[in-house]
């Protein structure tokens, strides 16, 4: 029996809900028919889920925000009976998959229902929360927002892009070269009828489009919106006579970084949690990222992918912006097809679980119009900052 | 001075040192007196030799700006764009760095590299830590 547990896991089941840019569906209700679909895309009843896990830890009775659907709450609504459960923190958004293989190891589920439910356009941003609740003469909340907020800091857009400038000024990566990602995202989103945003632009748009924080435009932010993903993650002897085949775990990979409560103080600045998610993932497989097929990586914002690229190994320190100028290699045609379904950017900001969906429509061939051709590894990467999770999946052989 | 249109940290037992020690016109890193590391923010034990020894230290105010934005969102009600933010190492230690604002000197002039030195804003008992080119 192998060392690494995940290998002795997959994925059984994936499901998705409608995603909507303005508030249409309460977002629990999203969760709940994703949910549903997993179970039943894997062939299992709800009697066959004896384990849960979401990500972030969230309250019972959200019905909307960052976290939209707690545990106790799915376990009411879909009558399930678990024998565990779980909503830690330990790989960011891929969290969920980390703790179902280790409950599995464990021997404490056969079959876990994974989820992630966003349900942000019926609260305030994140950004407006922040500096809403800076609004007050002291803040509310201590901890690492008491570093930033006194300085007009309230949104992620502008802690990654100080990172983003000293990455891009110490390799000489442009804007123009960024841009390919948005700009090949966009047009993969033309062929996958969820997404957001499907209008195609060019690098005239791109770079004349609305400056956020530099160097990010609009084009560079991804899309709030309402919406959940589920999986299934199940033991592979349990898995192997299920509807659909298992996509394997073949590796995963937590953001363990130097210190947690910060952004600013690991040694190799600008470098995130994402590197040592990236090198966990592959101490424990034996594929490299010549292997990789597609690629599913993080783009809460452009340079974030940039970044993953780097810490994956899929290009050099410092050459990302070369890997992706123009935007052929990681086209749908190219060497490295990347976040085939328009990512965060276009289809909107499933976080995280969006890209573990989509890593395994292809992984099954089930992509539709934009299935690459003879998928059998893809990567999945995400988070940025102290947060960090990487998986690796695979075809079974 | 008119009240600054700043969010104010909460000031706690860990953090004082930090906010409020700019009183003296210096500003304050906590230090593991043993072996000299700076840690910032705050914790108990020295990351590196593992000592409790750790105490805040005067610190020169010098730095360099490793990474910035120029931030056009409005995120803040009744704060004008654009302004930067900034990221700060300071020159005792690479890992030290400070997210800031630079409100005195002119954006055109904020650059990666950029050698800067530490002034304070008071606002009661709290002395913010901005910075200005050096």
């Amino acid at each position: 029996m192998t060392r690494y547990a995940e290998k002795n896991t997959c994925i059984s089941g994936i499901g998705q809900s409608a995603i909507y840019r303005q508030p249409t569906v309460p977002p629990f209700r999203l969760a709940v028919d994703a949910c549903e679909a997993a179970i039943a895309d894997a062939g299992l009843t709800v009697a066959d889920i004896d384990g849960a896990s979401c990500w972030p830890a969230t309250p019972t009775g959200s019905t909307a925000g960052m976290g939209a659907a707690s545990i106790p709450d799915v376990v009411a609504s879909l009558g399930l009976s678990l024998n565990w459960h779980c909503a830690g923190d330990m790989a960011a958004q891929l969290s969920p998959i980390l703790n179902a293989v280790a409950a599995i190891a464990a021997g404490y589920a056969d079959h876990v229902l994974c989820w992630r439910a966003l349900g942000e356009r019926w609260v305030p941003s994140y950004g407006s929360a922040a500096a809403a609740a800076g609004g007050a003469r002291r803040l509310q909340v201590p901890g690492w927002m008491d570093f930033l907020l006194p300085y007009q800091a309230p949104s992620a857009a502008i802690w990654t892009a100080c990172h983003a400038s000293t990455h891009m000024t110490r390799y000489g990566i442009t804007r123009e070269q960024m841009g390919a990602i948005p700009i090949v995202q966009r047009r993969n989103a033309g062929l996958n009828p969820k997404a957001i945003y499907r209008e195609p632009f060019g690098m005239d748009e791109y770079l004349s489009a609305r400056m956020i924080t530099t160097p990010f435009t609009i084009l560079d932010c991804d899309v709030p919106c309402d919406g959940a993903t589920a999986v299934v993650v199940s033991r592979l002897d349990a898995a192997k006579d299920l509807r659909k085949p298992p996509v394997i775990i073949e590796a995963v990979g937590a953001g363990t970084g130097d210190r947690l409560d910060t952004w600013l103080g690991r040694s190799d600045y600008p470098h995130m949690a994402m590197h040592d998610a990236a090198r966990m993932m592959w101490s424990r497989t034996d594929l490299k990222p010549k292997d990789v097929d597609t690629a599913h990586l993080y783009d809460g914002f452009t340079w974030l992918t940039l970044s993953w690229l780097e810490a994956l190994g899929v290009c050099g320190e410092g050459e990302s912006g070369a890997f992706v100028e123009g935007g052929t290699r990681i086209a749908l045609d190219g060497d490295l097809p990347l976040n085939t379904n328009g990512g965060q950017l276009s289809e909107g900001r499933m976080h995280g679980f969006g890209h573990l969906h989509e890593a395994v429509l292809q992984i099954r061939g089930e992509a539709g119009e934009r299935q690459v051709a003879d998928v059998r590894v893809s990567a999945v990467g995400n988070g940025g900052g102290s947060l960090g999770g990487a998986v690796l999946l695979r075809v079974a052989s | 001075m008119t009240e600054p249109a700043r969010a104010l940290p909460q000031i706690s037992e860990m953090n004082q040192y930090f906010w409020c020690g700019g009183v003296d016109g210096r500003l304050h890193i906590l230090r593991c007196g043993p072996c000299g590391t700076y840690i910032h923010p705050y914790a108990e034990r020295c990351p590196r030799c593992r000592g409790d020894a750790v105490s805040p230290q005067p610190v020169s105010g010098r730095g360099t700006v490793v990474g910035f934005t120029v931030n056009h969102q409005a995120w803040i009600k009744d704060v004008p764009v654009p302004y930067v933010v900034a990221i700060v190492e300071l020159e005792e230690q690479s890992d030290i760095r400070l997210m800031t604002n630079l409100p005195t000197t002119p954006i055109e002039a904020v650059k990666v590299g950029l050698p800067v030195k530490v002034y304070f804003e008071p606002a009661g008992d709290i002395y913010l830590p901005l910075f200005e080119a050096a």
